[in-house]
């Protein structure tokens, strides 16, 4: 089982991508989360599974500069 | 006619040369981004450059913010007034405009008037979707970007086109958007600002500019890139079909934040003044220590805190962290130093 996360492969298994974001901490933050190009609105993450190949690029919004 | 922009013109050829020579660019912010992405639009030679900061120089800037140097700290110079100096020197064949000011709902219009394009250098999300209302307000495209860590990323909004920020954030709890304290190396600082200077250079070469998110974190070596049309919101208050811009409205009252990580307190007048600092000074005198004056701000020791106060009556209050508190040393500062020294604007 292994999915890209942001370019790199990630080994760990996730059901879902509720999981995923929690796995990095991101759960309670603001993130735009795009599965094989196709972006999963915030009320899906917990029904979006993720399954072996899948690509998933994450971008979360910080304050700073 | 010297050929400074010789490399520049080979690469986007002479049209948008001189479109970038005609250009008035609005950083607003100069910090870490505005000092990086200033820097390289006035080594290109945007015609006006307008740059807007509340904030002025200190010690645990010089590490990242690359226009400024440890004579900006001794002086305690705005940072709006140092980095244009240092634009100045630079590229004495440009305008730069330096305006110290604290950026709100009912300013950032008139600040915005006139230019072609905005890059968003700013260190919260509360500034950032002011200026986003306003820019979409005014049809202005504008680049946003923010760092901490080793992680950075940007978004161009073009008003009418794309999502805008607040159909991307539009669904958090205001209150989740507290500031990062985490650090920041000054590499992620440099890759942010290029992407946002590219956005700006490849605007005023006429390409249309895409709605991607893309996000760089150096250090993990981690990139994400995330088309996000689909996220443009009908409804959006601010870029939708009725858009109330809610940003801007802003209550008449005493606005007070604290500042990310740095012990300190902002307290900002609802009311606009103009305070005659030298009498202020002389008022205080016998009352603090170490007081520095410049034509811009008033800095001391009162008691145990460190006043910053500037000429509109903004004041930065160091060695307090909580907002009741800092209220009540302003208006013991303000007392002693005589608020019959204002006139309203």
């Amino acid at each position: 089982m292994s999915i890209t996360v942001n370019g790199r492969k990630q080994l760990e298994l996730f059901q879902n991508v509720q999981q995923l974001l929690k796995h990095y901490g991101l759960e309670n933050r603001i993130v735009v989360v795009e599965v094989n190009q196709e972006i999963v609105m915030k009320e899906n993450y917990e029904m979006t599974s993720l399954s072996k190949g899948d690509v998933v690029e994450i971008v979360h919004f910080v304050g700073g500069g | 006619m010297n050929n400074r922009y010789a490399r520049q013109s080979l690469f986007l050829g002479q049209n948008t040369q001189q479109r970038i020579q005609q250009a008035k660019v609005l950083i607003i912010g100069v910090g870490a981004l505005g000092s990086a992405s200033s820097e390289m639009l006035a080594r290109a030679g945007i015609g006006h450059l307008t740059i807007v900061d509340r904030d002025y120089v200190e010690w645990s800037n010089l590490q990242r913010q690359q226009l400024y140097v440890e004579t900006d700290v001794h002086h305690k110079l705005p940072k709006a007034i140092a980095a244009k100096q240092r634009l100045e020197q630079i590229n004495s064949e440009i305008i730069v405009e330096g305006i110290v000011k604290d950026v709100h709902g009912l300013n950032i219009e008139t600040l915005m008037q006139g230019h072609m394009i905005v890059v968003d250098a700013t260190d919260n999300f509360e500034t950032s979707l002011i200026i986003n209302d306003a820019a979409n307000k005014k049809g202005i495209p504008y680049i946003f970007g923010a760092c901490v860590g080793s992680y950075g990323l940007t978004l161009p909004i073009v008003p009418g086109e794309t999502p805008c920020l607040h159909c991307l954030l539009h669904h958090l709890p205001m209150d989740t958007m507290t500031c990062d304290t985490v650090g920041v190396i000054s590499p992620i600082v440099q890759v942010t600002a290029a992407y946002q200077v590219t956005s700006v250079m490849k605007w005023l070469s006429g390409i249309p500019l895409e709605p991607i998110v893309q996000s760089v974190d150096l250090w993990k070596e981690e990139q994400a890139k995330i088309h996000v049309s689909k996220l443009k919101n009908p409804h959006c208050l601010t870029c939708g079909e009725q858009p109330i811009y809610p940003f801007l409205q802003l209550n008449q009252q005493m606005k007070v934040g604290v500042l990310c990580g740095r012990d300190a307190v902002q307290l900002r007048p609802g009311q606009s003044y103009k305070y005659s600092l030298e009498q202020i000074a002389e008022n205080i005198s016998k009352q603090v220590k170490h007081l520095i004056v410049n034509p811009y701000l008033l800095s001391c020791q009162f008691e145990t805190y460190r006043i910053v106060f500037f000429e509109d009556g903004r004041a930065i209050i160091h060695g307090v962290s909580d907002p009741m508190l800092a209220r009540v040393v302003y208006n013991q500062f303000i007392q002693i130093g005589g608020s019959g020294q204002r006139v309203q604007v």
